[in-house]
């Protein structure tokens, strides 16, 4: 790759090999990103704040998806350029694939469940009396 | 055909979208990159099966019953900060600095081994309630899941080890220094699932 490294990293041999490295801010940034981004869905599952328990989930769901994003930013230090762009690539398949199976699997069963014969009350008492 | 159309068209210089050499040069940490991808999708699976079978208990225990939220505050806690140390570590080695990385892969590799711990007493404990993964399928969604996590974790420790023993011997070499970034991607990716795990199977779970 060509990337254009300060030559302080070229002395090394592989540049891109030393690029990605971040920074102890960086970290430290990270991890109070991530440590705020925990407190707040255990805060609100554990002291109970809001009544409503779909918007809770809602919430808890967008925090963990954000907390990923910092993970993926501050830790993991992936951009549009490292490895030429070819790491973002693969994250955004692997991001398609599976979005389409959690969701797809959720909707689909979602909807078996919804749709299942009910058991005649024969058969349920054959089920339970095994 | 007019022949001479074909000829003036080839006489024209090809033009390719990418210019660049594909893969990249540093091509080991791309495809450590593409299998952690791969790992993605064991978890995958294994959230779209606790997300289905999550509410199933069959007439045993629930997930507000069985989750102890306390301690799973303190492991999800060991964990981030071990995801940090081990960054730490890594611009210890960025410096060159052999002793100080070192000491801060063992930090990370004893928190992340407290974390492993503490998930085994958990597992024991639940075991020992009768809320085995034997017992609905809720509950073998969750174990499938969350040890699946933990043996990731574990073996990260084993790398860590083995990657803690080669450094001391032969020092930051280019060799040491791949397989410790390799690492290093291990160790925050496993952080990343488990923000998953805590947020979807227990905070959730204790929701529905």
């Amino acid at each position: 790759m060509s990337h254009p490294s300060a030559s302080g990293e070229a002395a090394h041999g592989d540049g891109a090999m030393h690029e990605h490295h971040g920074s102890l801010r960086g970290y430290l940034t990270g991890f109070m990103l991530a440590a705020i981004l925990t407190i707040i869905p255990f805060w609100l599952v554990m002291g109970h704040v809001i009544a409503d328990t779909w918007l809770t989930i809602f919430i808890v769901l967008v925090l963990a998806v954000v907390q990923i994003f910092v993970h993926i930013r501050y830790f993991l230090h992936l951009d549009a350029r490292s490895e030429g762009g070819w790491n973002l690539m693969a994250l955004i398949f692997t991001a398609v694939l599976v979005i389409i199976v959690l969701g797809a699997s959720i909707w689909v069963m979602y909807n078996e469940n919804a749709n299942m014969m009910p058991m005649s009350p024969q058969y349920r008492h054959h089920v339970q009396g095994k | 055909m007019n022949t001479t159309a074909i000829d003036s068209a080839a006489s024209v210089p090809p033009e390719f979208l990418c210019r660049e050499e594909a893969p990249p040069r540093n091509g080991t940490l791309l495809g450590f990159w593409i299998y952690l991808m791969s790992d993605c999708f064991i978890f995958a699976s294994l959230f779209a099966c606790n997300a289905v079978l999550g509410s199933n208990y069959a007439g045993g225990p629930t997930a507000a019953e069985v989750f102890d939220l306390p301690g799973l505050a303190l492991n999800t806690a060991l964990l981030l900060v071990s995801s940090v140390t081990f960054g730490f570590a890594m611009l210890e080695m960025a410096r060159q600095n052999k002793r100080a990385m070192l000491g801060w892969l063992a930090v990370a590799g004893l928190l992340a081994a407290a974390f492993v711990g503490l998930e085994i007493h958990e597992f024991l404990g639940m075991i020992a309630e009768g809320a085995g993964p034997g017992r609905s399928a809720f509950l073998s969604s969750f174990f499938t899941l969350v040890a699946t996590h933990g043996l990731h974790v574990t073996l990260g420790i084993l790398w860590l080890i083995v990657l803690m023993v080669q450094t001391t011997k032969f020092g930051l070499n280019e060799a040491n220094v791949r397989r410790l970034q390799c690492l290093s991607m291990f160790w925050h990716f496993l952080d990343l699932v488990w923000v998953g795990v805590f947020s979807y199977v227990y905070l959730i779970g204790v929701l529905r």
